[in-house]
């Protein structure tokens, strides 16, 4: 890896179709600069998303990627790293798409405990599809297939991550690009599965969770006396319905990789030209 | 007496029916004679009923027959379950001491002969060796050597100590010698040995060894009857070789992990049954978009839905050549033996790489349950040959860069092959969609990028088309003007019913197809026979329906749909009969 690699290497030149004013902006302008700040470069990064407005991220960057089925990513991600876990792996996804279809995935990723980073942008609405709720969306939320509020209540993917045994938890605001950039690249750092929620605002569908509330509410956890690594202290911080915290909720310090502990190191891409030499074993076992 | 033996153990579900089966098949084939097994389960679903056949000659046996010669049956619903098979010179072994078997007569002439299995057994060390004492009953019935065993006990019992070895041989030797000094009958049966080593093995095993030969690296699946096997191989097995198997939470993420693993370059496979390719469809339609080389094997079972997952059938040829939403290149090919799943596994990582396509590997409960006897020399590994088709490293990769310095991925060539770089190449960083792209891969909506792009894709079928060689395997007499047609595994017992259709009289010309698509065209061959029958298991004929297609001809069908695989005799008699122009009813079983 390149010391000299500056944030804009990894910026592709297709201007992106996302909304004036759009929170994945500055969620990705985060991403780019946490992953130069790291030391990695285009060629060993790998950039897996899924669909809707998040699923667009790998054209907008510059790496390897793919944009992959709706709520599939961290699988392929998986796949990625477990092929090669010389690279660095990012998986984007939207709060639709990781914590609707993808759920499940979302779930064992987080248990499997890979050592890749999943940035989730969450606007608590469906964009793409112009204004749907979201598994994220308030209770009684208005909106065009929920006309008289939503009668379901939200997700809390911070509580999922915890109870399916989450290494490293984290929360960002899309708008405070510098602790953005300094949790994402914490996330990096971390050996495992490093997973980041990103208040990630829609300015056209979604008038609630608005910059502004955002930035009314929102707690920095560096600002209190929050230990990340107490459990009960990040239990109870991630149960608290009443605030919006930004920051590392939870890590395990002592977490390892699931690749690694699988005994993972090498590219799975060398293989020879023809059979293992000594393949014939694997006949005399029939015997 | 005939020159095959037909023997079969069949009891409860876990009475330790398969593992007495393998210890017997592995016992012959070390003996030096072929041996095909095959794993019964009732037609009628109900109660635990299972059974171990094997079938065994000096000669190659290539499928199941309609007869039963030695019987050990642990209950006296095996006895039942198996009575069309049996006939008047049948051996049936039972323990007459068991309270469900005391009041068992064998039926008609059969010779019943009771043995006091459990008793014998707890007097060579435990009555969980009853099993043991029942196959060295059966060795003296059949006059197979009973040293012969001893291997076969030493390998499935050695990790346990030479004592647990030495109970299960004493036990053998116990039920061999009870047999001799109470009945001392002389069935006839003589089965003769020879110097020739054997390896036995399935068609799930079969693929496993291939995909490793192949150069397999990432295997990600989830457990379906009856392509778990394929997982369960591969597991321990790959990672010597640096690869890793992972059982994923579901078929869309398993699918999902192999396409991510291909995309960093490993070669990379799932297996699943039909239920499972349902599942797999979405992420299907990505892999050829995204022209990601990935085999995905379908070992098919019986459906719709979870239909019978324990019975046979070849029902998903049309899912594997049409399925998935939109117009998708892809290669579907199909073994049609156990040692063609080794080969044809082989070829199918070959044709996924060279071309940049989804394979679809084909085979089927019959095949993956069947264990065969083959020739090491079958699997020949220096004969291994990898491509993998046009990959772009450093130096290579000015090439295929445009004006701007940016790799093209899904350039449009001539033979519709694009260069392909794996993550890590410098200056190869590259976005893949599975959104219409343009050749850096790109979201397009052009017209005429969109016409250039799915014309590419679509060369690639036309590229392997002229380039590899898609006939069908030939048999019986080329000069024949019946022609008997069939896909997949039926190809056992359509060579064996041959046989019995040359015995009367009968000439046949066979063509067993290992490709659905590409496949070569036999229209030709279709128009010049007088007679064209299709034989396949399932109820509408799908093979036929295509051939059809093809040939703008009208063909016969022999269709099975019971979910039991097809029987030689039983084939022979229904294509005697289609060419005599009297189709039978589908029987059940």
């Amino acid at each position: 890896m390149s010391s000299d690699i500056r944030f804009t290497d990894f910026k592709s030149d297709a201007q992106p179709t996302w909304c004036p004013g759009c929170g994945d902006f500055g969620t990705m302008n985060g991403m780019m600069k946490a992953l130069a700040n790291t030391g990695n470069d285009p060629d060993n990064t790998f950039v897996v998303a899924g669909i809707g407005c998040s699923g667009k991220i790998g054209t907008y960057m510059h790496s390897y990627a793919l944009h992959g089925v709706h709520g599939r990513a961290l699988p392929v991600g998986t796949g990625v790293k477990m092929a090669n876990p010389n690279l660095e792996v990012m998986v984007a996804g939207g709060d639709g798409d990781g914590y609707s279809i993808g759920a499940g995935h979302f779930v064992h990723a987080v248990r499997r405990n890979v050592d890749m980073t999943y940035i989730v942008m969450d606007n608590r609405i469906y964009g793409l599809t112009k204004g749907q709720f979201s598994p994220t969306s308030r209770e009684d939320f208005e909106t065009s297939t929920s006309p008289e509020g939503t009668k379901q209540q939200p997700v809390n993917p911070l509580a999922l991550a915890l109870s399916a045994g989450g290494t490293f938890i984290a929360q960002s605001f899309s708008s405070d690009s510098q602790r953005h950039t300094e949790i994402v690249q914490q996330a990096i750092e971390h050996d495992g599965f490093g997973f980041v929620n990103v208040y990630s605002p829609c300015v056209t569908f979604n008038d609630v969770d608005t910059y502004d509330y955002f930035r009314d509410t929102i707690v920095d956890l560096d600002e209190t006396d929050h230990d990340p690594t107490d459990y009960d202290d990040a239990k109870e911080k991630i149960l608290d319905a009443d605030k919006e915290y930004q920051g590392v909720i939870y890590q395990d310090e002592s977490s390892v990789g699931f690749e690694e502990r699988e005994g993972l190191s090498e590219s799975m891409a060398d293989i020879p030209d023809g059979a293992p030499e000594d393949a014939m074993d694997l006949v005399r076992e029939f015997y | 007496m005939p020159d095959d033996l037909n023997w079969a153990i069949g009891g409860e579900a876990g009475d330790g029916i398969d593992s007495t089966g393998k210890i017997f098949a592995q016992a012959l084939s070390r003996a030096g004679r072929h041996v095909f097994t095959s794993k019964d389960f009732a037609s009628r679903i109900r109660g635990g009923y299972t059974a171990y056949k094997v079938r065994t000659s000096v000669d190659r046996v290539e499928s199941v027959v309609d007869r039963l010669d030695i019987l050990i049956a642990l209950t006296e619903r095996t006895v039942e379950e198996n009575m069309d098979e049996l006939h008047d010179d049948s051996v049936i072994i039972y323990d007459g001491e068991r309270t469900m078997m005391k009041d068992f007569e064998a039926p008609g002439e059969m010779t019943g002969l009771d043995v006091p299995l459990k008793r014998l057994a707890e007097e060579a060390g435990g009555a969980i060796v009853r099993n043991i004492v029942a196959l060295g009953a059966a060795c003296e019935v059949a006059d197979f050597p009973i040293e012969n065993l001893d291997e076969s006990l030493e390998k499935r019992f050695g990790d346990k100590g030479s004592a647990i070895v030495d109970t299960n041989k004493q036990a053998a030797r116990l039920g061999q010698d009870y047999v001799a000094d109470e009945y001392g009958l002389d069935t006839g049966y003589e089965l003769e040995t020879t110097d020739s080593d054997y390896v036995l093995l399935n068609g799930d095993e079969a693929i496993g060894m291939g995909a490793i030969a192949a150069g397999c690296r990432f295997y990600s699946g989830y457990p379906i009857t009856p392509a778990t096997d394929v997982m369960e191989y591969l597991t321990g097995r790959i990672d010597q070789y640096g690869g890793k198997v992972v059982q994923a939470e579901d078929e869309l993420s398993a699918i999902n992990m192999a396409l991510g693993a291909a995309r960093a370059g490993a070669r990379s496979m799932t297996a699943t049954s039909g239920p499972g390719i349902d599942l797999m469809t979405e992420t299907f339609g990505l892999i050829a978009q995204t022209e990601t080389p990935l085999v995905i094997c379908d070992v098919m079972r019986s459906g719709p839905s979870t239909g019978m997952p324990t019975k046979q059938e070849q029902g998903d040829l049309n899912m594997t050549l049409y399925g998935g939403h939109g117009e998708i290149p892809r290669f579907v090919v199909a073994p049609t033996t156990v040692a063609e799943c080794f080969h044809k596994t082989i070829e199918a990582f070959n044709l996924a790489e060279k071309y940049q396509t989804p394979v679809y590997l084909v085979s089927d409960l019959a095949m993956a349950v069947t264990e065969q006897t083959y020739e090491p020399e079958q699997f020949d590994m220096d004969a291994v040959e990898i491509e993998r088709g046009r990959v772009v490293d450093e130096d290579g990769i000015e090439e295929w860069t445009n004006e701007k310095g940016q790799f093209t991925p899904h350039a449009a060539t001539d033979d519709g092959v694009s260069p392909r770089t794996f993550p890590g190449v410098e200056g190869g960083a590259h976005m893949t969609t599975g959104l219409e792209h343009d050749g850096l891969g790109r979201r397009t909506e052009d017209e005429q990028v969109r016409v250039e792009q799915v014309d590419k894709r679509n060369r690639k079928v036309e590229t392997a088309r002229e380039r590899e060689d898609w006939s069908p395997r030939e048999f019986g007499d080329p000069d024949s003007d019946n022609l008997v047609i069939s896909w997949g595994s039926n190809e056992g017992a359509m060579l064996e019913a041959l046989d019995f259709l040359e015995e009367e009289g009968v000439d046949v010309r066979f063509l067993s197809c290992p490709y659905i698509f590409p496949r070569e065209n036999l229209a030709e061959d279709i128009r010049e026979a007088d007679e064209v029958i299709v034989v396949e298991c399932n109820a509408t004929g799908q093979w036929a329906d295509v051939l059809e297609h093809d040939a703008l001809e009208r063909v016969k069908r022999i269709n099975k749909y019971t979910g039991v695989r097809f029987k030689a005799d039983e084939l022979a008699e229904r294509v005697k009969e289609e060419l005599a122009g009297e189709p039978a009813e589908v029987e059940a079983e």
